[in-house]
């Protein structure tokens, strides 16, 4: 049975600069410069989260849990998301939204969080050690960082119709929704000395199924860990993606995908293309195909190129919503807007690529790289093709491309400001959200399933969240509303 | 209201809720040529001026 797909993505954005280029330090600093703007100083709470946890069930000896480091900048902002220090990199993780559409806005509410909290941070600094920011996945080094989507699946789902299902469009889907990247850096990437590929994060991946995310990626991640009620979700934890600067982009890769889980639960994994032989060779093949005519072997005997993968894919997802509905995903008419994208974005790559540069990130670059190195005649490892891939990416207005090369907008700049101060009002985030901004001084910690409260006397009250679709707007507002301080609430919620 | 109202209501307020319009015009291919034109002509003046050093100074520690 279909279930709500609500789904959210978290970016961890490239740093550079700051005192002794130390990123650790730079991006403390950008956490910090937006907490201390007075838009929440409220601490993240670690409790309920195991990352180390695996969804097939089994303890894998050979894996390494993600290390959860407690002591570095880490924050909760007024429209549910958090902002905080993972690793050596500043990351935004987007309140939950209902929809494709709402997590598009909220990730570009994320981008307008850093690119203010850039601005604040620089302030303070001398210009030597200026910090920049770039929404990107790897530095053209062999280093990678991550940019996450998760979507709510029925815990019914078997994991192994997970991968068989979804396989086949994390391998192919870096067609339409792959953010480009000049030449190649890891050892396998660069056996063909290829001049462009289709994603920035292929290359990086070497398993198909796995728990970890930094070290032998696989195309599907394991971890286990719904912050919801474990008996009746999952949350899919999807580490093969791109990030994307254009919103029709990340809006197509979120309503693809949730689409698709949504046919699994109500069809089955039997009704999805057969996959890849293997799946590790595909994903890189087609990343560093920019004909898009490399075929691969598969299960059911045919070869197909990712084309061909998200061809089907789309009749799959187009046939199901046009039949049976897609209100596990969104409104009709949204729905309808992601398969006309999606469908344009396909035919587009390959029939008229000019007409979709304004939607597809990795021909919006390609289209700039040639162009340049067709103007002055470069080889195809000039470093000016590099720099021109880096500030694709870069979030300085003054330094970046995505902002000059016409890309389509789906939400405006007023939205956008809004999405920044305010949560989405379908999920729980909104309860999160509206704490946060009402009772600041109350709220000790919060995380994706409570908010705990310090009401100054007595234990620290926990008020528990462990459905994503209770504390809306719909079922909380009213209660919000009526309790001038976080004892009225506590109080009204006891009731 | 039972649970079930609530969600057909859910329901009914976002499938009225209009999507925005995303439209393709025929001319769009030979404006999307002129504007890259005129973003190759002015891209020096945001590029990073010392690309090399830019690109090599840019070293970042995996993440995830």
């Amino acid at each position: 049975m279909p279930i709500a797909k609500v789904l959210g993505i978290e970016t961890e954005y490239g740093v550079a600069g700051g005192p002794d280029f130390d990123p650790i330090v730079a991006s403390s600093i950008i956490v910090n410069a937006y907490a201390q703007r007075g838009h929440t100083r409220i601490n993240w709470d670690f409790e309920g989260e195991t990352p180390g946890v695996d969804a097939r069930g089994l303890a894998n000896l050979t894996s390494y849990a993600p290390i959860v480091e407690t002591h570095l900048a880490n924050t909760v902002l007024t429209n549910g998301a958090r902002l905080y220090v993972d690793h050596a990199h500043p990351e935004y993780s987007s309140p939950e939204c209902r929809t494709p559409l709402e997590a598009t806005l909220y990730d570009a509410a994320g981008e307008e969080v850093m690119r203010r909290a850039l601005a604040v941070a620089n302030q303070s600094l001398d210009p030597s050690q200026a910090i920049t920011l770039y929404k990107n996945n790897s530095d053209g080094k062999g280093n990678s960082y991550g940019t996450h989507e998760n979507y709510l699946v029925n815990r019914e789902v078997e994991f192994t119709h997970i991968v068989r299902a979804m396989v086949p469009h994390f391998v192919s889907r870096q067609v339409v929704i792959g953010a480009g990247k000049v030449g190649a850096e890891t050892e396998a990437g660069m056996e063909g000395d290829p001049a462009f590929q289709l994603s920035q994060r292929a290359e990086f991946f070497e398993e198909v199924v796995g728990l970890e995310t930094t070290l032998k990626r696989p195309i599907v991640n394991t971890r286990d860990e719904p912050h919801a009620d474990a008996e009746r979700y999952r949350r899919l934890h999807v580490i093969i993606g791109d990030a994307n600067m254009s919103q029709v982009a990340t809006l197509v890769k979120l309503g693809s995908t949730a689409l698709l889980l949504m046919v699994l639960e109500e069809r089955g994994a039997g009704v999805f293309p057969g996959l890849p032989r293997h799946p590790v060779d595909a994903v890189r093949a087609y990343s560093l195909d920019p004909s898009l005519s490399v075929t691969v072997a598969c299960e059911d005997e045919k070869r197909r190129t990712a084309w061909d993968f998200q061809d089907e894919l789309w009749h799959l997802a187009n046939d199901h919503a046009s039949t049976r509905g897609a209100d596990a995903v969104a409104g009709a008419a949204e729905v309808a807007l992601v398969l006309a994208q999606w469908r344009e974005m396909l035919d587009g790559v390959r029939d008229d690529r000019a007409a979709i540069a304004d939607r597809v990130d990795w021909v919006a670059k390609l289209r700039v790289v040639n162009g340049y190195r067709e103007r002055y005649d470069l080889s195809a490892h000039d470093a000016k093709l590099r720099a021109i891939d880096l500030q694709y990416h870069d979030l300085r207005p003054e330094r970046s491309l995505a902002q000059r090369v016409g890309l389509r907008e789906l939400h405006g700049p007023e939205a956008i400001r809004e999405a920044v101060h305010n949560p989405p009002t379908t999920t729980r985030a909104y309860f999160r959200g509206q704490c946060v901004a009402r009772y600041p001084d109350q709220i000790v910690a919060a995380n994706w399933d409570s908010v705990v409260f310090d009401l100054g006397s007595g234990p620290l009250r926990r008020v528990p969240m462990l459905d994503p679709l209770r504390g809306t707007q719909h079922l909380t507002a009213k209660l919000l509303e009526t309790s001038a301080t976080a004892d009225a609430l506590l109080e009204a919620l006891d009731r | 209201m039972s649970e079930q109202e609530r969600i057909q209501k859910q329901r009914t307020e976002r499938a009225s809720q209009p999507a925005p319009e995303v439209t393709v015009d025929a001319t769009k291919g030979d404006q999307l040529k002129a504007d890259l034109d005129d973003l190759l002509d002015e891209i020096d003046e945001v590029l990073e001026e010392n690309a090399e050093e830019f690109v090599r100074n840019y070293v970042q520690k995996g993440g995830e």
